[in-house]
C-alpha cells in the first residue's frame, strides 16, 4: 500500500509532529493576543469543510488515480445517514465496516 | 465543589469519546500501512486528530510522502487559530514560559471548546489541563488498542477501509450548519473529485483547498 520506504513515512511523520507543534505555540505563545483580519479568520475557519468534504470523496470514489464505484459507496452512503442523524463515531463506523464488509462477502 | 466536579465530569465524558475515536484512528492508520509504532508515534507527537487521518488517508492511497504532509499542515493551521483565542488566558492557565511551551501541545479542538466555555480564569485552567491531559491518554490508549487490533485483521474484510471516509463524514458534519461551511465543502469536493484522474494522489486534496476562498467574497 505504502509506494515509499519506511524511512519516508518516519520523516513524514517527523515533520509533521514539528509543524503541528509550531502552529499550536505559535498561536499560544509567541503571537499572543493579536486579532488576524476577519478574512483571514474567516478563510481558515473553512479549511476543514474545504478538506475533510474532498478526502471524503477521496476515499469513497478512488483507488489511486482512477475514479471507481465500488462496495465502499454503500459503506459511505450508511456513514452519512448515520452522521446526519447524530449516531456516535464508532457506531458510524460499525455501521459503515458492516455494510461494506456484507457486501464484499454476497 | 460541585462546580469542580462539573468541570472534571465534563473533560473526562469527552476523554473518553475520543478514545473511541482514536481506536478506529489506530485501526485505519495500520490498514493504510503505518506500523504500530508509526501509528503509535502520530497520536504521541502530532495530537490533532483530524491532521493525522489525514496523513495516513493519503498514503494509504499511495500518495506521496510530501502531499500527505501538506493536506495534514493545512488542516493543523485551525490549532494556531486556537491558540490566539486562548492566548489572553495563557499565563494564568500554564504560568511561566517552559509551562506554556509545554501547554501548546495540547491545544486542540477539545481543549479550545472546554476551556473558553469557562469565564473564571480558574476553571479555565482546570477545564484546560483536565481536558488536555484525560483526552491525551485516551487518545493515545486509544490508538495503541486500535493499532493492534488492526494488524491482526485483514481490514479490508472486515470493509475497514471504509473507517476513515466515515471518520471524516463525522468530523465535516458540524461544518456544514453555515451557508459558507457549505459552500466551502461542495466546491473543495468538486475540485477533488475533477482533479483526481491528472493530479498525483494526494495532490486533489490541496487543490481543495483554495475551496476556502469562497469566504473572501462574504466579507460584509
Amino acid at each position: 500500500m505504502i509506494s515509499e520506504a519506511p524511512t519516508n513515512l518516519w520523516l513524514m511523520i517527523v515533520a509533521l509532529a514539528v509543524s503541528a507543534y509550531l502552529l499550536k505555540m505559535f498561536g499560544l505563545v509567541v503571537l499572543g493576543s493579536r486579532q488576524l483580519p476577519k478574512v483571514f479568520d474567516r478563510c481558515l475557519g473553512l479549511i476543514p469543510a474545504a478538506l475533510l468534504s474532498a478526502l471524503v470523496l477521496k476515499d469513497t470514489f478512488s483507488v489511486g488515480q482512477s475514479l471507481v464505484v465500488d462496495a465502499r459507496v454503500v459503506g459511505f452512503a450508511v456513514a452519512v445517514i448515520a452522521a446526519w442523524r447524530r449516531a456516535p463515531l464508532i457506531v458510524v463506523v460499525v455501521l459503515a465496516a458492516g455494510a461494506t464488509a456484507f457486501l464484499r462477502a454476497i | 465543589m460541585t462546580e469542580l466536579r462539573r468541570v472534571v465530569v465534563s473533560s473526562l465524558t469527552l476523554g473518553g469519546a475520543v478514545g473511541i475515536f482514536a481506536l478506529s484512528f489506530g485501526v485505519a492508520s495500520v490498514s493504510a500501512g503505518a506500523s504500530v509504532w508509526q501509528t503509535c508515534a502520530l497520536s504521541l507527537f502530532v495530537f490533532t486528530g483530524a491532521s493525522q487521518f489525514s496523513a495516513m488517508s493519503v498514503v494509504g492511497a499511495g500518495g506521496s510522502m510530501v502531499a500527505a504532509y501538506g493536506g495534514a499542515v493545512l488542516l493543523a493551521v485551525r490549532n494556531l487559530v486556537y491558540g490566539l483565542a486562548l492566548s489572553s488566558s495563557a499565563k494564568s492557565m500554564a504560568g511561566n514560559l517552559p509551562s506554556r511551551l509545554f501547554a501548546a501541545h495540547f491545544v486542540i479542538d477539545e481543549t479550545t471548546a472546554l476551556a473558553l466555555a469557562e469565564s473564571s480564569p480558574r476553571f479555565r485552567k482546570i477545564a484546560f489541563w483536565t481536558t488536555g491531559i484525560g483526552l491525551f491518554t485516551f487518545w493515545n490508549l486509544g490508538t495503541l488498542i486500535g493499532a493492534l487490533a488492526g494488524s491482526a485483521i485483514d481490514p479490508q474484510k472486515f470493509g475497514l477501509d471504509i473507517a476513515f471516509p466515515a471518520a471524516f463524514i463525522v468530523m465535516l458534519v458540524p461544518h456544514l450548519r453555515s451557508k459558507l461551511g457549505r459552500q466551502a465543502a461542495a466546491l473543495g469536493g468538486v475540485l477533488c473529485l475533477v482533479s483526481i484522474s491528472f493530479l498525483p494522489v494526494g495532490v486533489p486534496i490541496l487543490l481543495a483547498a483554495t475551496a476556502v476562498l469562497v469566504g473572501v467574497r462574504n466579507d460584509q
